[in-house]
C-alpha cells in the first residue's frame, strides 16, 4: 500500500496520526477565526473582559499578599511577644481580662535566667511600653503618635532602617535621657524641610531631643501607619508618661528554626518569673508573627476568594459566549462533520477539532486580555504608586492556563455533541 | 435470459437479508426490507430505482456510515456489525471512497488540502500526503487546479476533486450516490469517463443513478423497489431498466 502506512508500530502510528490531526485542527481553527472575524472578535471580547477582570483582581490580591507579608515582617520571624492577650480571637475574653499585667521588670528577670541557662534558645528579652500622645514642634503638632519606651537593645529585635541619625545608646537608655527616635511621618509632619536631628520635640510638655529618624515603613495592613511613632528610653518614658510598668516583652530567639522550643523555654521562664505552681495554667500569652498570620490568613483568603469569585463570573459569562459560538459552529458545519466522518474522521478527531476551536478562541482572548491587564497595571502603577498591584509571571501562566481551561470546558459540550453525530444524519442535515 | 456474469475477483461486500427501519414517532419507515448482495473486486455496478426505494440507505449501509437494523454484513470477510466506532471510521478511511452528489468539499480549503483530508485521518506524514494528493489530482486531470478553492472550480472539476479525494487512500471500493446528479450531461459524461478509467484500472465502483445514460456505463445493474431488490443482472437492459427511470 502507500508509503506512510508501512513499517510502523500501531501505537507510534496512532501517535503520529494524533499529531497530524492536532495540527490540522489548529489550522482549521485559525481559518475559522479568520473567516468569521466579527463573530470571533465579539465572542473573544467576552473572554478578554473576563481575563482582564480576573487578572486585575489577581494582581490586586498579589498586592494585598505582598502588603500583608510586609506588614507581618515588622514583627520579625524570630521574635516572641509576651503579653496579656493572645493574638487571636478568644471567646472567653473574661479569663484574659483578669490576668496580671506584664511588667517591664520581667525583662531583667528573664535576661538573668537566660544568662544562667546553658544552651538557651533565647537571646534577649526587651521590655516595651507604649502610650498614644501628640507630638509638637514649634507651631506644628501631630496627634495619635505611638510613644514607646524601651531599651537600647530594642534595635536588635526591630526590622527598621534609619533615614538619618541613630538609635539611642545604652548610656542614654539606662540614664533615661530625654532623647528620642521619630518615625518617618512624625519627622515629615514636623520638619518638612529641615533635618530633625538634634531638634527637640515636645511630648506631654516635655522636650525630647531627636537623635534618629526611622526610614519609612508604610502601614500595617493599611490600617494604621507604622511611621507615626516615637521611641525613647524606658526610664524617661516611665517618668513622664506612666508610673505603672505595664509592658510587652519582646524576646529574640537565637535560632528561628527552633521557635517552638524557644517558645516552650520562654513559657517555663515566665512561669518561674510569675511563680506559678505546676497545677496552674499560664497567666500570660506568648505570641509570634506566625500565629498572627494564621489568624489573619483566613480573612485575607476569603477576601481573595470572594474577589476572584466575583470577577470569575465575568469570565464565566465569556465562557458561555464561547460555548454558544461553538454550538453555532457545530450546527453550521454539521454537513462538514458528516463529510469528515465519511472520510474516516473518528469521534476523537471531531471532538479535538471543536475543542481546539474553542480553546484557540479563548487563548486568543486570554492573550489580548492579559495585554490589556498588563497595560492597565502599568498605568495604575504610574498613577497610584502606593496602590498594591503585583503583576507576576506566575499570573501570566495562570491566566493562560485559565484561558485554556475555559476553552476546553466551554467547548466540551458542543464538541462532544459534534463527535457523537451520526454520520448519515449529519450528511443529510440541511 | 437474465444472467449474471461470473465475477473473477475476490468477494468485497457480502450482505445478506439487510433491513433498515427508521422509527419516526408512531410510524416506522422500512427503507430496506431484506436486501442480499454480493460484490466482488473490480465490479462496476449501477444501483437504480424510484425515489425513496432505499438506494441511498443501501449505499450508506455499504459505506459503513449507517448500521443495519438486522441482517449480516461482511466487508472483506470482516463482520461489520461487530466493529466499534473507531474501526468503522478506519474502514471508511481506508477501504471506502465516497463521492457525493453535492461534492461535499471543504469550502475554504484548496483542492490539494481537500484531497489530503483522508490521508490526515490515516496518519500519513505531510510530505507523503501532499505527494499522494498531487498524484491523484493529476490522475483526474486537475494538475493545474491544485491550489484552487472549490468556489474557483466548475461543477465538473469539483466532482473530480471529490473523486480524487475518494481515490487517494486506494480504497477497496468507490461508492458514488448520484455523482452526476448536480452536473449537466456533458460534464456528467466526463465524470463517467473518469469512472470508466478507474474501473479499467481495477477499481470497484458502485454508483446510484436515475439516468439511463449514466447507468449504461456500468457492467451490472441492481434495481431497488420499496426496499427490496427487484432485479440484479449484468449489463444494462433497456426493456428492464428503463422502468426505473420514471420517477413516481
Ligand atoms: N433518516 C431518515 N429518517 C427517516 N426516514 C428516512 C431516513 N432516511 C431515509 N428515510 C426513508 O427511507 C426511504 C428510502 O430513502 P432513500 O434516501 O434511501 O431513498 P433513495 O432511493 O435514495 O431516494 P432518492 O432517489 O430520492 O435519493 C424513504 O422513504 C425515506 O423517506
Ligand atoms: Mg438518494
Amino acid at each position: 500500500m502507500s508509503a506512510g502506512r508501512t513499517g510502523l508500530s500501531p501505537v507510534f502510528r496512532d501517535m503520529k496520526r494524533f499529531l497530524y490531526e492536532l495540527s490540522e485542527s489548529w489550522k482549521i481553527a485559525a481559518s475559522q477565526m479568520r473567516s468569521n472575524l466579527t463573530r470571533s472578535t465579539l465572542t473573544a471580547l467576552g473572554v478578554i473582559i473576563g481575563i482582564v477582570a480576573v487578572t486585575l483582581m489577581g494582581t490586586a490580591i498579589g498586592g494585598i499578599q505582598v502588603g500583608f507579608d510586609k506588614s507581618m515582617s515588622i514583627f520579625g520571624d524570630d521574635v516572641l511577644y509576651v503579653g496579656q492577650w493572645p493574638w487571636k480571637k478568644v471567646d472567653d475574653w473574661w479569663n484574659y481580662r483578669d490576668r496580671k499585667k506584664i511588667k517591664t521588670e520581667y525583662a531583667d528577670a528573664l535576661n538573668r535566667m537566660i544568662a544562667m541557662t546553658p544552651n538557651s534558645n533565647l537571646m534577649i528579652a526587651i521590655p516595651t511600653s507604649s502610650v498614644i500622645r501628640s507630638v509638637k514642634y514649634a507651631d506644628s503638632e501631630v496627634g495619635n503618635v505611638l510613644v514607646r519606651g524601651t531599651v537600647s537593645d530594642y534595635i536588635i529585635t526591630s526590622t527598621f532602617d534609619f533615614k538619618e541619625g541613630r538609635f539611642f545608646n545604652d548610656l542614654e537608655s539606662r540614664g533615661g535621657a530625654n532623647v528620642c527616635v521619630v518615625g518617618y511621618d512624625v519627622a515629615d509632619a514636623l520638619f518638612p524641610s529641615a533635618s530633625p536631628i538634634d531638634k527637640s520635640v515636645l511630648i506631654n510638655g516635655q522636650p525630647f531631643k531627636i537623635v534618629g529618624v526611622i526610614a519609612r515603613q508604610g502601614s500595617f495592613l493599611g490600617l494604621f501607619s507604622l511611621d507615626s511613632i516615637v521611641v525613647m528610653p524606658l526610664p524617661a518614658f516611665q517618668k513622664y508618661f506612666t508610673a505603672k510598668s505595664e509592658a510587652d516583652i519582646l524576646v529574640k530567639v537565637k535560632d528561628k528554626t527552633e521557635l517552638a522550643e524557644a517558645k516552650d523555654e520562654l513559657a517555663g521562664l515566665m512561669r518561674r518569673v510569675r511563680g506559678l505552681p505546676p497545677e496552674k495554667k499560664d497567666d500570660f500569652s506568648i505570641n509570634e508573627q506566625q500565629a498572627l498570620k494564621s489568624t489573619l490568613d483566613p480573612i485575607k483568603n476569603s477576601i481573595a476568594v470572594a474577589g476572584l469569585f466575583i470577577t470569575g463570573l465575568s469570565l464565566f459569562v465569556g465562557a458561555i459566549g464561547i460555548m454558544n459560538i461553538t454550538f453555532v459552529s457545530v450546527k453550521e458545519r454539521t454537513r462538514e462533520i458528516g463529510t469528515r466522518k465519511a472520510l474516516g474522521a473518528r469521534r476523537r478527531t471531531i471532538l479535538l477539532q471543536f475543542l481546539i476551536e474553542s480553546t484557540a478562541l479563548c487563548l486568543l482572548g486570554g492573550i489580548i486580555g492579559l495585554g490589556f491587564a498588563f497595560a492597565m497595571c502599568f498605568l495604575i502603577g504610574i498613577a497610584f504608586p502606593f496602590f498594591p498591584i503585583q503583576f507576576s509571571t506566575g499570573l501570566v501562566v495562570i491566566s493562560m492556563v485559565v484561558s485554556i481551561l475555559t476553552g476546553l470546558i466551554s467547548g466540551f459540550a458542543p464538541a462532544w455533541t459534534a463527535s457523537r453525530l451520526d454520520p448519515v444524519t449529519a450528511l443529510r442535515y440541511e | 435470459m437474465v444472467t449474471s456474469t461470473r465475477p473473477v475477483g475476490p468477494l468485497v461486500i457480502d450482505i445478506e437479508n439487510i433491513t433498515k427501519d427508521y422509527v419516526m414517532g408512531e410510524e416506522t419507515v422500512r427503507a430496506l426490507r431484506g436486501v442480499s448482495l454480493q460484490i466482488h473486486k473490480n465490479e462496476y455496478i449501477a444501483v437504480m430505482g424510484p425515489s425513496g426505494s432505499g438506494k441511498s440507505t443501501l449505499m450508506n449501509m455499504l459505506g459503513c456510515l449507517d448500521t443495519p437494523t438486522s441482517g449480516r454484513y461482511e466487508f472483506n470477510g470482516k463482520n461489520v456489525a461487530e466493529m466499534n466506532d473507531d474501526e468503522l471510521a478506519a474502514i471508511r478511511n481506508r477501504e471506502i471512497g465516497f463521492v457525493f452528489q453535492t461534492f461535499n468539499l471543504l469550502p475554504r480549503s484548496t483542492s490539494l488540502r481537500n484531497v489530503e483530508l483522508p490521508l490526515i485521518y490515516a496518519g500519513i506524514d505531510p510530505d507523503t500526503r501532499e505527494e499522494m494528493a498531487a498524484h491523484v489530482l493529476h490522475e483526474v486531470g486537475l494538475s493545474d487546479r491544485m491550489n484552487h478553492k472549490p468556489n474557483e472550480l466548475s461543477g465538473g472539476q469539483r466532482q473530480r476533486v471529490a473523486v480524487a479525494r475518494a481515490l487517494v487512500n486506494r480504497p477497496s471500493i468507490i461508492l458514488a450516490d448520484e455523482p452526476t446528479g448536480n452536473l449537466d450531461s456533458k460534464t456528467g459524461e466526463e465524470i463517467m469517463a473518469l469512472f470508466e478509467d478507474l474501473y479499467q484500472r481495477g477499481n470497484t465502483i458502485i454508483l446510484v443513478t436515475h439516468e439511463r445514460d449514466i447507468a449504461v456505463h456500468a457492467r451490472r445493474t441492481v434495481h431497488l423497489r420499496d426496499g427490496l431488490i427487484e432485479t440484479d443482472h449484468a449489463g444494462f437492459i433497456p426493456e428492464l431498466d428503463l422502468v426505473a427511470l420514471e420517477r413516481p
